[in-house]
């Protein structure tokens, strides 16, 4: 397998990581919206925390972790870009 | 100014910026402090800003072709991040989003996943890859990917279809805005709503779009967090609202209880006369509505509209000024960053402004109270004159119930300032922040639509010859043009019959989501597998709009139809976006593969170093 087939295929999983936690952060957990709602975060009913404030703040930390992840995956197979952004 | 050391100056230049804003807040309020009247402060506010962006717009003009279409590609992740948050972030977002919540309550923040989900979409499945690419517009992508003007030509079709549908919306929030700063009419207010569009836009075009959309954001973040954490002390909610709430959250449920949940008739709401558009309380704030109907429709909302973010040209075209692929990347996150401290906050606000108006035990509580003593407050009055505030006594008994109370959703962020006794100058901020929200979002969608049409259609279809000047001076000319019929379309207050902004998103995925992913991640997708994907993805969305939206169900299909699994006008894309990926698999598998070239085109987009497929002038 070459370089860039073993590249791709390190970020094709990464990408199916990411898009699983999404899929948990915005489609899951509002499945069980009544029963989150029965516990409670910060004195905020869980799920009206999660969908005012929580799943927000998730989607924040999933992009800066995908995006340091896969810069390491791009320089593990010697695709990374100079610094100068 | 805009040239050599500009990029690494930019902290400095808008730091500087930020503390002279700060600087004018405070110049307002202490001329309110000598009486300068409310009215001018507003008409101050709203003024300065737009000549600041105004000079920002013309100091940013350009001759080359990269910078007029992707800033020169020199724009840095976290300015990036910032214009990205304006131009995502809408006057209906600024104004109507806590209004949303206020009325809608969980239910309602759908909406609010939805419009931040996406990103994550955006990040994973499209901007980087089209940022290496080095495209200057999305159908310009779709366009070399494919390979053929028919399949530029749809995609631009559907780009044109989405973003005229958002724009109207927006100009009409400007000319709403403008009016009520200014005191001037509504028709007057859209056009220099649209003059001030114009001017940060036409001569400098993504260039000066973007250092616009960052001093923009400034304003328009100060303008939304300033309020909320002032009221939140004022109404004692804490200093830090959005940890602090749970105790007001809770408190609510209480006074729903008290006050009980009723839903007035439509009969009743008639014969009292009650302004359209206006609405009541009749749900529950905090409460999840049982029943796996009601779990579908928040997630097939929030689905739609995070598929939708994914689609929208002109929020994608902002990731193709970064310099690098990586840098692309980070800007994504920034991005929503950016957006998360005002998405967050508007569920806060909402909370507040709940509370002030409901509880007794508060000074500006008016539920519960004589509704003679209520319309003697002075705010009340005045929203009420110009039709944003109504009371209906129903049961006679001249106490101010629950369901006898309606306002617009815009009140809430307008109107909470005052309520909770915020001097005037936070309200002047306030329209300051609504119009820096709706010039960015005009901008990035006009922008978007002159954009295509000038190098997918004129450039790259009709004279592919065409110098440097003569295709900048198309682009402007579209500019303006797409400008004047937005804003001739929003004068006549067309928009009611356009329908909802989340039409946008609808169309967006219907047409453009799937050629999208698929030319990216992909490589047996074909031209022909493309074409007829977007257009069954677009012509079955459509029709189903047209099927199950009553206003054009009735004259087109004879009646009132049911949605089908509660798919509703909102909820469109849902049936164009499956329908696309199926005739776009199924074409694609019937057709020839791609050419060796193309795959390997294919190849390149996906690796972040290397040469762009297309060149940096093309």
């Amino acid at each position: 397998m070459s370089n860039k087939d073993a590249y791709w295929n390190k970020t094709k999983n990464h990408m199916i990581v990411t898009l699983v936690l999404w899929a948990f952060f915005s489609l899951v957990i509002f499945m069980f919206g009544s029963e989150l709602n029965t516990m409670s975060f910060l004195g905020y009913p869980l799920a009206y925390y999660m969908t005012a404030q929580g799943s927000l703040l998730a989607f924040v930390i999933i992009l800066f972790w995908t995006a340091n992840k896969q810069e390491k995956i791009d320089e593990e197979h010697g695709f990374s870009e100079r610094e100068d952004d | 100014m805009f040239k050599g050391d500009f990029i690494q100056n930019l902290p400095k230049i808008y730091g500087t910026y930020t503390g002279g804003f700060i600087v004018f807040i405070i110049l307002m309020a202490l001329a309110e402090q000598a009486g300068v009247s409310a009215k001018n402060i507003g008409v101050m506010f709203v003024a300065f800003t737009v000549l600041i962006y105004a000079l920002i717009g013309y100091l940013s003009r350009t001759v080359q072709v990269d910078a007029y279409y992707v800033a020169g590609r020199q724009v840095p992740t976290v300015f990036n991040g910032m214009a990205t948050a304006a131009d995502w972030m809408s006057g209906a977002s600024f104004v109507a989003l806590a209004g949303g919540v206020y009325f809608g309550g969980y239910t309602y923040m759908a909406f609010l996943v939805g419009w931040t989900g996406g990103y994550v979409l955006v990040a994973t499945l499209m901007a980087p890859y089209l940022r290496k690419f080095g495209c200057y517009t999305v159908p310009d992508f779709i366009g070399t990917r494919y390979g053929g003007n028919l399949v530029r030509a749809c995609s631009v079709f559907v780009l044109f279809i989405a973003s005229f549908t958002y724009v109207t919306a927006q100009i009409n929030a400007t000319g709403t805005i403008a009016s009520r700063a200014l005191g001037i009419p509504f028709e007057a207010g859209v056009w220099v709503g649209l003059i001030s569009i114009l001017i940060c836009s036409m001569l400098g075009g993504m260039r000066a779009v973007t250092w616009t959309q960052v001093a923009q954001y400034i304003v328009l973040i100060i303008a939304y967090l300033i309020p909320v954490f002032w009221i939140s002390s004022n109404v004692g909610g804490g200093i830090f609202p959005h940890l602090m709430l749970g105790d007001e959250v809770a408190r609510l449920g209480e006074l729903e209880q008290q006050f009980g949940l009723v839903k007035n008739s439509a009969a009743d709401m008639k014969a009292a006369g009650v302004p359209g558009g206006l609405k009541y309380i009749s749900g529950s704030h905090s409460g999840v509505p049982e029943g796996g109907m009601a779990v579908w429709k928040y997630l097939s909302l929030a689905i739609c509209m995070m598929v939708g973010t994914a689609s929208l040209p002109h929020i994608l075209m902002r990731y193709f000024t970064t310099p690098t692929v990586r840098a692309a990347r980070k800007s994504v996150a920034w991005s929503l960053f950016f957006i998360f401290l005002l998405y967050s906050s508007a569920p806060m606000l909402a909370t507040l402004s709940k509370l002030a108006l409901m509880d007794p035990n508060l000074p500006t509580g008016i539920i519960g109270k004589s509704i003679s003593e209520v319309q003697s407050i002075e705010w009340v009055q005045r929203w009420s004159e110009v039709k944003q505030v109504f009371i209906a006594d129903f049961n006679g008994d001249g106490i101010l119930q629950l369901n006898e109370w309606f306002m617009r959703g815009d009140v809430v962020v307008l109107a909470t300032p005052e309520v909770a006794g915020l001097p005037f100058v936070i309200s002047g901020l306030v329209f300051a922040g609504g119009m820096a929200a709706a010039m960015s979002t005009a901008d990035g969608l006009v922008l978007a639509i002159s954009n295509a049409l000038s190098h997918d259609i004129y450039y790259k279809i009709i004279n592919p010859k065409a110098e440097t000047a003569k295709r900048l001076l198309v682009a402007r000319v579209l500019l303006v043009i797409i400008g004047a019929a937005g804003a001739y379309i929003a004068s006549f207050r067309l928009t009611s019959i356009l329908g909802s902004v989340a039409w946008a998103f609808d169309f967006a995925m219907s047409g453009l989501f799937f050629p999208l992913v698929l030319g990216v991640w992909w490589k047996r997708a074909t031209r022909e597998g493309a074409i007829a994907g977007i257009i069954a993805g677009i012509v079955s969305g459509t029709l189903y709009l047209t099927w199950v939206f009553p206003k054009f169900s009735v004259p087109m299909w004879g009646g009132v139809n049911t949605p089908f699994l509660g798919i509703d006008h909102l909820r469109f894309g849902l049936i164009g976006a499956p329908i696309c990926l199926v005739v776009m698999v199924v074409v694609s598998l019937m057709t020839k593969e791609p050419s060796p070239a193309t795959q390997k085109l294919v190849d390149d987009t996906r690796i972040p170093t290397g040469k762009a497929i297309l060149g940096k002038q093309h």
